[in-house]
């Protein structure tokens, strides 16, 4: 591991260098899910497709690090390091603005119902009525932090410390695409129908990832998505009639 | 176009290649062949190019017939391969001819593999030909499907390669992992000592292992921010058992990994019958590195190891099929010359 000795965070977080497997290496802006770690790690991200470092095969972010595929007949961690911690030591990456281009989402959700059964639960454990748990899910734009564990798939972030609700022990077996669930101070959308240990709150008509388009993902990290609670009946209509489950964006920032 | 006509298909036969490159930031992993290197041995006994497509087929059965004659190669887990009943060697290429029916049957689990001339060209979605079936790309072949083959330049059939070993489990080589020294010392020494088999909860994402005795997890209430994972990381889940992730592995994770196996072992792991042993072994990262390039090139060179098919002419119930379907053996070649 090194630690770079510059640029650290408010909170004392530095940026750190591992291997990951063998032809990995994961630069991590901390081991704890802050703000300015986020945006250090979407920063670094978007700035290595600027740099010059041949054998870099692609590069992911996840919450506060940034995770690179090498390939070896090209370089290897020990090559790389150099340039790598050259980048690091560039800017204060925990001051980075957030990518340029990114989008505000307003997405219609149904919360409750059948369709997403849990509501009520997951509110008595945020300490709320479900009425003031809609309200509060649903005050302001929520970030996408990153994209993955499926494709497309979003992490939102940050809520309210009142939302800071452990997994479930048991696995709820399967929840639907486009399912809104929270745990752990987060909303995730799912992009496939998938078991999950996150309660399930709402149901949106998203589609998140459709491989025969030309654009497959709709979001992008650094988006910003605004839930907007509907009725029933409302949601039907939306799900049967609207492109993209009725989310409409525009530039955010 | 020249095409395959898929007669009957059993569950999990899928098309496969190396897998797609550049969306692990939007959460979709590589995918592509479990064993790669049963795609590549395929490749050099048809001297093609590895990255073109072919079919998987995982503890399953498959029968379809060419429009055209057509070259094929049988490579990985071998099977019982019959071209209009005449047996066809194992690990080997042979000429299909028109309207004959090729039935692959008899699997001992594991993932076998055919390759086809001029590779399979069905359309590319976000860069490659293969089923994600985790991901809802592409989807199990079935009887009725066309598959459209691609040109193919090469002639040459009758052709053997002796399969690197890994149908019987075996040590799997281990890096240490940035969550490897959470795990106390005298667990990552019995985590090398401890022979492992593989569970039956295994499929493209994934493969459980157990063992006899006390599992490997973390005493602690460890929380660990989901970080990106990749194929061959060992997760402890929350049973103490260890989870591989394979080539259709999810793109984060939170469980603590002990440590990640090489990428050219993974071959051995996906083979591995069951109940064969598995073990590990810990190698510093340099050496791993040093190995991986080694066996790259290797793979690259590949068509230096081929070997005309071996035949007896006693042993063959006729001689007119012999010289018209080149390659058509008793179907026990393999187990003579690896005995």
């Amino acid at each position: 591991m090194t630690a770079i000795s510059q640029n650290t965070s408010a909170t004392g977080d530095a940026p750190t260098i591992h291997a990951l497997g063998v032809d990995g290496v994961l630069i991590s802006f901390g081991s704890e899910l802050t703000e300015p770690a986020n945006r250090a790690a979407l920063a670094f991200h978007a700035a290595l497709s600027g740099a010059d470092l041949p054998g870099l095969k692609e590069a992911a972010t996840s919450l506060t690090s940034v995770y690179l595929r090498l390939d070896l007949s090209a370089c290897d961690l020990e090559t790389l390091r150099p340039a790598l911690a050259t980048l690091l030591q560039s800017r204060d990456w925990y001051d980075a603005p957030l990518p340029a281009t990114r989008r505000l989402w307003r997405v219609p959700a149904l919360f409750g119902t059948e369709l997403a059964p849990q509501l009520e639960e997951a509110a008595a454990l945020a300490g709320l009525p479900p009425q003031d748990a809609i309200a509060e899910l649903c005050a302001a734009p929520l970030r996408v932090q990153t994209i993955g564990f499926a494709p497309g798939q979003p992490y939102l972030g940050q809520l309210p410390e009142n939302w800071n609700l452990p997994r479930q022990t048991d696995l709820t077996p399967r929840v639907p695409e486009g399912a809104l669930a929270v745990a752990i101070r987060q909303m995730v959308l799912f992009s496939v129908s998938t078991p999950t240990g996150w309660r399930h709150v709402g149901q949106t008509a998203l589609r998140l990832f459709q491989p025969d388009r030309p654009d497959p993902f709709l979001l992008r990290p650094g988006d910003e998505v605004l839930f907007q609670p509907v009725s029933r009946a409302e949601f039907e209509t939306i799900r049967r009639d609207a492109p993209n489950g009725g989310a409409v964006s525009e530039r955010a920032g | 176009m020249a095409a395959i006509q898929v007669q009957r298909a059993g569950p999990g036969v899928t098309l496969q290649d190396m897998g797609r490159n550049g969306y692990l930031a939007q959460g979709l992993s590589r995918g592509g062949a479990m064993d790669r290197l049963a795609l590549i041995e395929g490749a050099a006994l048809l001297g093609q190019d590895p990255t073109l497509a072919g079919i998987e087929i995982a503890g399953s059965y498959l029968s379809l017939r060419a429009d055209n004659p057509v070259r094929i190669a049988l490579t990985g887990a071998p099977m019982r391969a019959r071209c209009d009943g005449a047996a066809l060697a194992w690990q080997a290429s042979h000429l299909l001819p028109a309207g004959a029916t090729l039935d692959l049957a008899g699997s001992p689990g594991g993932y076998s593999y055919l390759s086809f001339g001029g590779g399979l060209e069905c359309e590319k979605l976000l860069g490659a030909r293969s089923a994600h079936l985790a991901a809802g790309i592409g989807r199990m072949l079935a009887a009725g499907d066309s598959l459209p083959l691609g040109a193919d330049p090469g002639q040459r059939v009758g052709q053997a390669i002796t399969p690197q070993a890994r149908f019987d489990g075996g040590v799997l080589r281990i890096v240490a992992t940035p969550q490897t020294r959470l795990f106390p010392e005298p667990d990552r020494q019995r985590f090398t000592e401890t022979r492992f088999r593989k569970d039956t909860r295994g499929n493209r994402m994934g493969q459980r292992l157990i063992l006899d005795g006390p599992g490997f997890g973390l005493k602690t209430g460890l929380t660990i921010l989901s970080e990106a994972i990749a194929p061959g990381d060992i997760q402890i889940t929350g049973d103490g058992m260890p989870f591989v992730l394979l080539a259709e592995c999810q793109t984060t994770g939170g469980y603590p990994r002990i440590a990640t196996v090489l990428p050219s072992d993974l071959p051995r792991l996906v083979q591995a019958p069951a109940g064969a042993d598995l073990r590990f072994r810990f190698i510093p990262l340099q050496e791993a590195i040093a190995l991986e390039r080694a066996e790259t090139a290797r793979r690259a060179d590949l068509r230096a190891d081929l070997r005309p098919l071996i035949r007896d002419p006693h042993d063959m119930a006729d001689l007119l099929a012999y010289q018209l379907i080149s390659g058509v053996t008793r179907g026990d070649d393999l187990e003579r010359t690896e005995g």
